[in-house]
């Protein structure tokens, strides 16, 4: 995944001079997790910033560098981190398009690693999608594949919107696909049916969307796997009409149980497709509290062992 | 009309250094309540320092700590900083600063444990005025700030000391830190531990100002620049910031050197010179006061060795404690709140009869 955005930033650069990266670390070191490297060697200083420590002065600028016509990329070092550039991505990013009526708009994307399950320290396993969307007027995508993850970065580099970028830290390194040299496109908004299935529905995204597809091929079950890849706005078409084919609904997160995304899943699963269901909904995802140190996580983060009891457990219901 | 000549700042910032890199001392400037005995307990806390960095190191290449971000080359900015505090004052971490915890007597099993990767290692607290690792870049300046409050407020006399990196110093909340203590006039001190690196990014790209230490001339208050690697030094600014506490804060940028990498997770030979890090070893903050401290006939090499053979055996025997922690689930729900919401004990209840869903099947 760390190649797939690398190259989807490249061909960006290539595409659009205006395209800018700035965050911390970028530049020489290629970032922390080398998302960026060797982009300072091919484009310069210029257009692939080092800036100074300081999450809300990175969002701040690419807030202005946006409404003046360039289309910065920055890079957040760890979700947990981001949390200082909040205003400026709530206050502002957000809303300047309806402040202005559209006189104004923000495309700026917002790269930053996300989830745990690879012991860091704290407040580097963050899980913050939820943040990002409940207020409206941030995107906010998180692929799980190197394919959407370049899809879905080169889609970013063409939106007007700005856009909270997700990646999985876990996924940045975890499996290889084959993707193309060239140029696409992942639709943003667009949930992807990673296995079709009729017994059951797991609605999922991020870390977890690599657990599942193993817990079901393990399993042998006839499951559809439906990953979200677009947290905001949700894919609810996707969503419903999984949900009326099976009957039978999982829905598994990393981020903690409360208020977490699979709340607003299965919110409107019960709106438009109660009378479809043949089994109350379940949810899995992490208990509703703060990200532990990494000693803690195994017991923290969902599991295959918890995943594959739920499947059991909705099948019989 | 026209410009009016306006002096719109007062203060300039000084650079100490007492004792130079060949253990030489400016006896016009050395502190009237140092003496010999204190420096040599300095020393043994830098060697202790040292011993406890290396360990955790190896631990974590074996895989028995997490990400850690050692303190080597810094250990007189620490040991003198923390040596200079009283142990009733506020002393607030960001997260490099292993060698001032142990000086305030931080159980090196509890730091073990934290680096293991637990909050058992944070939950000692000492008397609640010593704070746990801070990890987001300088947002724990502003507590020092508070804590500096708290402490003018309920006339304690106690100062609260706190300490930032270089990289720590472009953050909106160490300026904020730095006006709120200037307008309250509050007993605080801001160590800068100038170590010229934030993970790649160099002193020079962080701030395009000469000293980090002028910062607080423009929060109307002192500021001064130490040699960081002459522990004297260090702990002479200290100790007069402490004893001017009274009269509002004070920023002291020690300038040292991050001689390892910024944390087990980088790799420093990809953004700097292998001639830059030659450049500072012979300014070794401990090398110096071992030369000192044999010119006087103070230390010498089976004293060292003594030395070392005790510190090594504490050293064993904090990780064997830290080792032999027994991990409890459970208490991760336990202090999210000071009561147990029903939602909560409902999930928790779920983990517990599922064994927390540990095993196979």
């Amino acid at each position: 995944m760390v190649t797939a955005i690398n190259n989807a930033l490249e061909i960006g650069m290539r595409e659009n001079e205006n395209v800018v990266l700035l965050g911390e670390d970028i530049g020489k070191d290629g970032g922390v997790f080398r998302v960026t490297e060797g982009l300072q060697a091919k484009f310069g200083e210029n257009r692939v910033i080092d800036t100074p420590l300081a999450e809300a002065g990175i969002a701040g600028m690419s807030v202005g560098m946006a409404l003046s016509g360039l289309k910065p990329v920055a890079e957040m070092q760890f979700a947990g981190f981001m949390f200082l550039a909040f205003d400026q991505m709530i206050n502002h990013a957000a809303r300047y398009r309806s402040r202005t009526r559209g006189a104004f708009t923000v495309p700026m994307i917002v790269r930053t690693p996300v989830s745990g399950g690879v012991r860091t320290l704290e407040h580097h396993s963050e899980s913050p999608e939820v943040y990002y969307s409940h207020m409206g007027g941030l995107i906010v995508v998180e692929p799980s594949t190197p394919y959407d993850a370049k899809g879905l970065m080169l889609k970013a580099l063409h939106s007007e919107d700005p856009i909270v970028f997700l990646e999985p830290t876990k996924l940045y390194r975890l499996f290889k696909q084959e993707i193309p040299d060239e140029a696409y496109e992942v639709p943003i908004g667009k949930a992807s049916v990673v296995k079709e299935g009729s017994k059951l529905s797991i609605i999922t995204y991020g870390t977890m969307v690599p657990l599942v597809k193993e817990v079901v091929e393990k399993k042998k079950i006839d499951a559809e796997i439906v990953d979200l890849r677009t947290i905001n706005p949700l894919d609810e078409a996707a969503i419903l009409a999984s949900a009326k084919k099976t009957g039978r609904v999982l829905i598994v997160h990393e981020a903690s149980l409360s208020f977490g995304a699979g709340a607003e899943v299965a919110a409107r699963i019960a709106e438009k497709a109660m009378f479809e269901l043949e089994a109350p909904i379940m949810r899995i995802a992490s208990p509703s509290l703060p990200y532990p140190f990494p000693g803690y996580e195994k017991y923290y983060v969902p599991g295959a062992k918890r995943i594959s009891q739920a499947i059991d457990k909705l099948l019989e219901a | 009309m026209g410009f009016l000549e306006i002096n719109a700042f007062d203060g300039e910032i000084k650079y100490l250094q007492i004792m130079d890199e060949k253990g030489n001392i400016d006896p016009a400037l050395y502190p009237k309540d140092l003496d010999d005995t204190k420096i040599l307990s300095m020393y043994n806390y830098m060697l202790l320092a040292r011993m406890f960095d290396a360990k955790v190191l190896s631990l974590q290449r074996q895989g028995r700590a997490v990400t850690y971000a050692p303190l080597v080359g810094e250990e007189a900015t620490q040991i003198g900083t923390a040596f200079a505090l009283r142990k009733e004052d506020i002393f607030v971490p960001s997260f490099r600063q292993h060698g001032s915890y142990i000086v305030r007597g931080f159980p090196m099993e509890s730091m073990f444990l934290y680096w293991r990767g637990y909050e058992e290692g944070a939950s000692v607290q000492g008397d609640k005025g010593d704070l746990p690792v801070a990890v987001p870049v300088a947002t724990q300046v502003l507590h020092g700030a508070g804590m500096a409050f708290a402490q003018k407020y309920k006339k304690t006399g106690n100062v609260a000391l706190v300490y930032v990196g270089d990289g720590g110093t472009s953050e909106g909340e160490f300026y904020e830190a730095l006006n709120f203590a200037g307008v309250m006039k509050l007993p605080l001190i801001v160590i800068i531990e100038n170590n010229q690196w934030a993970i790649s990014i160099p002193r020079a790209k962080q701030s395009a100002a000469k000293t980090l230490a002028q910062k607080a001339i423009a929060a109307g208050i002192r500021g001064v620049q130490v040699d960081g690697n002459d522990v004297v030094a260090v702990y002479k600014a200290t100790k007069e910031a402490i004893d001017s506490a009274a009269d509002g804060p004070t920023v002291i940028e020690c300038v040292t050197y991050r001689m390892s990498m910024h944390t087990t997770a980088d790799d420093p030979t990809k953004y700097r010179s292998d001639s830059e890090v030659e450049q500072w070893k012979p300014k070794d903050p401990i090398a110096r006061v071992k030369t000192y401290l044999e010119g006087k006939g103070l230390w010498n090499d089976e004293l060292e060795s003594k030395a070392t053979a005790e510190f090594s055996k504490q050293i064993d025997e904090a990780v064997e404690k830290a080792e032999k922690f027994v991990e409890n689930p459970e208490s991760m729900f336990d202090n999210i709140y000071s009561f147990m919401p029903d939602t909560l004990k409902d999930e928790l209840e779920d983990a517990k009869a599922n064994g927390f869903w540990q095993g196979d099947k």
